[in-house]
């Protein structure tokens, strides 16, 4: 049996509480306050406290999807890729940059956001990069 | 937030509006009952009783979309009583006769009209907030998800500067970000007008310091915001849309124009980690990653950047999203080669000046808050010490208006939405983690006792409510949570929509749809 724990933020608000997911054997079994953190202070809310336990549910996505005859059906990342990286070029060549738009996201980390926003801006050519931080 | 979470404790007074702090921000509302505690009033104003509200010392229930008109009432007061702190406002503001004239229109009598709120109700928040020597506001979207958003924000700033109570330890106008990272989405540059730390898109030297930095052409064109690029794609102007992390199908109002517009574009990429009803339409659907299963950053409410740390191998053949995005890129022809999350944090301090202090070294322990512009900054408590950030404070002297859509005979009843303690923003999430699905587990609209009666609804009754835009059905709760007259729904779960339901009328501004107030009906289902 091979345990962890891994000290990280919560994902569940904007409070941003830091625990310790516990690792057994590859498997997120739970999670344990940090009782350093000055956000915390040690607590977690219910949401805090049952966090991981979505990470591994059966529902989440394992395989990218295309849609093929109006169904959605698994491909290899090549495919999926290479489908997405050139749809979006040739919509930029025929439509120009600004028929493209991007949903960033509240939720991924601040690389990732800064990462999709550089490549609306500097790949594509479009300041149309938005989330839903209104709602 | 101007000021940091932990400095909510030691406020004298702390004022929560539109904000359900104990369901929504639970380790913000442990600050709070800890400054009551230590004897501070709190004063909560709050159309619903919600939880933090019965613990309040005083409590006021206002007419939906009339915040305008409390805050103006409010602030009538502070001045008649000569409440306000005129050495602040004299040293550190402009545009206060403005308001003073303004606010002579505002006298309690009348706002108690516009906002059902008693007006020695009034007085008595002008008194404890106005006496307060440390009074903090704490607000969340019940303060911006209106037609009036920006309207009721610049308003809780009078408020705070009228009173001196910014710039200081445990004072403030503290927004509560609704989303984990949305304040680390804006900072980046997730925004259609700026690049990352709120840098304009079409100011020269940005542009062309970004454009040296990035080795690419780039556009001085302010972009579309959420609502324009969904009308976009109506109209065909829009003909690809790229989706990340986000369920604009649920999280939108007016839902069945949402669905029309996603479907209506040539391309809609999906990027998540569930096949939400967003990723349903997808033309393609790319598996991303939790946060347990790679490393990155996030910030919080207060301006904390704080790490996300690996700590499972990507479930099945997802990937982490930064390497989704990087590959992408390269294979659409502008290459990205980055070895780690930390090595982004690195251009990302470079080029933007709030972050250029932090790096991953730095963010071992318990994170920084930003501004931080150097490595040797110790990153900032609290905004605008000494002095306020645009210079001098500006009052705006702003006139209530009323909510886009107001009831009438045919739609006589008001709608709120909001959300529930088990669960978070559309649900991806929280509704598989079977803990939380079982605390609460449907959707729900709450109802008056006496709305209820008169309509011979019970509790657990199944009844139909429509707007101008959908109908949906719901059980509900009969409950005096809500006044007479008005109705609540979260928006978590997906098999009654209640943003189906919802008015996509914004705020002119800052393009915020007013998700807190609409007109319905509502019949017994057959
Ligand atoms: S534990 Fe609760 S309060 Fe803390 S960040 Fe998570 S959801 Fe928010």
């Amino acid at each position: 049996m091979e345990y962890k724990t891994v000290l990280t933020t919560c994902t569940h608000c904007g409070c941003g509480c830091s625990f310790y997911l516990e690792v057994l054997d590859g498997d997120v079994i739970g999670t344990i306050p940090c009782k350093t953190s000055p956000v915390n202070e040690g607590k977690l809310c219910i949401k805090g406290w049952n966090v991981h336990q979505f990470i591994q549910s059966d529902k989440r996505l394992k395989r990218p999807l295309l849609r093929k005859d109006g169904v959605l059906t698994e491909v290899s990342w090549d495919e999926a890729m290479d489908f997405t990286a050139s749809r979006l070029r040739e919509i930029k060549e025929t439509s120009g940059s600004d028929s493209l738009a991007f949903f960033t996201s509240a939720k991924v980390t601040n690389e990732e956001n800064y990462l999709l926003q550089k490549f609306a801006r500097a790949a594509v050519g479009t300041n149309s990069v938005d989330h839903c931080a209104r709602l | 937030m101007t000021n940091s979470i932990a400095e909510l404790e030691d406020a004298d007074c702390i004022f929560v509006i539109g904000s359900n702090t104990t369901s929504s921000h639970p380790l913000v509302a442990t600050r709070i009952f800890r400054a009551k505690q230590k004897g501070a009033k709190l004063i909560v104003a709050d159309p619903r009783t919600i939880q933090i509200a019965t613990m309040a010392d005083i409590h006021v229930r206002q007419n939906l979309g009339t915040d305008v008109a409390l805050l103006n009432g409010i602030m009538h007061v502070i001045l008649d009583r000569r409440w306000h702190d005129q050495d602040f406002i004299d040293k550190n503001t402009e545009g206060f006769e403005e308001i003073r004239e303004l606010l002579k229109g505002y006298p309690p009598e009348k706002v108690s009209e516009i906002t059902g709120i008693p007006a020695d109700n009034i007085v008595r928040i002008a008194e404890y907030y106005g006496k307060a020597e440390k009074a903090s506001i704490v607000y969340c979207m019940g303060i911006t998800q209106h037609t009036t958003g920006v309207d009721n924000v610049k308003s809780l700033a009078n408020l705070a500067m009228l009173t001196g109570n910014l710039g200081r330890e445990s004072t403030g106008v503290n927004p509560l970000r609704g989303q984990n990272n949305v304040q680390g989405a804006c900072d980046m540059g997730g925004l259609p007008n700026v690049y990352p730390a709120y840098q304009p898109v079409n100011m020269i030297d940005i542009q062309k310091k970004f454009e040296t930095a990035w080795n690419a052409r780039l556009s001085d064109k302010v972009g579309l915001t959420v609502p324009e690029m969904l009308s976009g794609a109506m109209d065909g102007s829009v003909k690809a849309l790229y989706v990340l992390g986000e369920n604009p199908m649920q999280s939108d109002p007016d839902s069945s124009h949402v669905e029309k517009a996603l479907k209506n574009v040539d391309l809609l990429v999906v990027q998540d980690i569930f096949l939400t009803p967003t990723a349903q339409l997808a033309h393609v659907v790319l598996p991303g990653t939790s946060f347990a299963e790679k490393d990155g950053t996030f910030s919080n409410t207060e301006r904390r950047v704080m790490r996300v740390r690996q700590a499972i191998d990507p479930v099945g053949d997802s990937r982490p999203d930064w390497k989704i995005i990087q590959d992408l890129s390269t294979r659409f022809g502008y290459e990205m080669n980055y070895d780690s999350p930390a090595a982004i944090m690195d251009e990302i301090a470079a080029l933007t000046p709030s972050y250029g202090g932090i790096n991953y070294d730095r963010l071992e322990g318990e994170g920084i808050q930003w501004p931080c512009p150097t490595t040797d900054h110790p990153g900032t408590k609290f905004l605008h010490k000494d002095k306020i950030a645009r210079g001098k404070g500006l009052f705006h002297a702003i006139e209530y208006r009323p909510p886009a859509e107001t009831v009438d005979d045919e739609y006589p009843l008001w709608l709120s939405t909001g959300r529930v303690f088990a669960h978070y923003h559309t649900g991806t999430m929280t509704r598989n983690c079977p803990t939380l699905n079982s605390e609460i587990s449907e959707g729900f609209l709450e109802i008056n006792p006496v709305d209820a009666d008169r309509m011979g609804i019970h509790q657990g009754d199944e009844v139909r409510m429509a707007s101008r835009r959908g109908e949906i059905t719901a059980r509900t709760v009969v409950t005096d949570r809500v006044k007479e007259g008005s109705l609540f729904m979260p928006f978590h779960f997906i098999e009654s929509n209640v943003n189906l339901l919802t008015n996509p009328a914004f705020d002119p501004i800052a393009k915020i749809p007013e998700l807190k107030v609409c007109a319905v009906r509502i019949e017994k289902a057959a």
